[in-house]
């Protein structure tokens, strides 16, 4: 946001209120700019966004499956 | 009573069998060379998910064996998942962070950000929430 646009902006709210502007239109106009200027900007990151694809697998299931996971391993050597 | 008498040495021998049959079993159930070669060679790997990865240069027949040993392993996952009142993929994810932390040194693994890392002297990296 340049800062002659948000001085822009804010004499035209300036402007609005001073004149006594009755249009509502104007109003919700002038107040709409201004919450779009307070908006706040989240800029992309640089790095790449990894996609977690197990990320529904909650860790106290893991903790719960540990124990059992590893005999079906040892009872399954000749393929783990 | 004869047959008793006769019986008895049937149902010793058979006993003894059942005795070294259990003996022979893990000697059985020893991975295959060719699946101990491709391991050893960084050929494969034990992907996150559970199941083994080609990590570079397999052939058509290392890519057979890979799709056999992984068709062999969702079976056994599914059915113990089922037992266990979790989902196919829980289980499978589970038996990756073990089957990762059991790899040896040189062997290939998948690290939590996909890719393929060679297993060192420590602990490999997992995904935080392995157990």
């Amino acid at each position: 946001m340049k800062m002659r646009d948000l001085n822009s902006r804010r004499s035209s709210l300036h402007d609005a209120l001073m004149t006594g502007v009755t249009n509502w239109r104007a109003t919700v106009l002038v107040l709409g700019s201004g919450l779009v200027a307070g908006c706040i900007t989240v800029n992309a990151p640089d790095e790449p966004i990894v996609i977690e694809l197990n990320i529904n697998i909650k860790q106290e299931v893991i903790y719960r499956l540990a124990a059992d996971a590893g005999t079906t391993i040892d009872e399954n050597e000749e393929i783990f | 009573m004869t047959s008793t008498r006769h019986f008895r040495p049937i149902l010793a021998a058979a006993l003894v069998a059942l005795a070294l049959g259990g003996i022979a079993a893990p000697a059985v159930a020893q991975r295959d060379p060719a699946y101990e070669a491709a391991r050893a060679a960084g050929t494969i790997g034990e992907r996150t998910d559970g199941y083994l990865g080609i990590v570079s240069g397999g052939d058509a027949t290392v890519r057979r064996m890979v799709d056999d040993i992984n068709i062999r392993r969702r079976a056994i996952y599914a059915r113990r998942a089922q037992a266990a009142n979790a989902t196919l993929e829980e289980y499978a994810f589970t038996a990756g962070c073990l089957a990762i932390s059991r790899t040896d040194p040189g062997e290939r693994y998948q690290a939590p950000d996909g890719s393929w890392q060679t297993r060192g002297s420590g602990a490999p990296q997992r995904d935080s929430r392995c157990p």
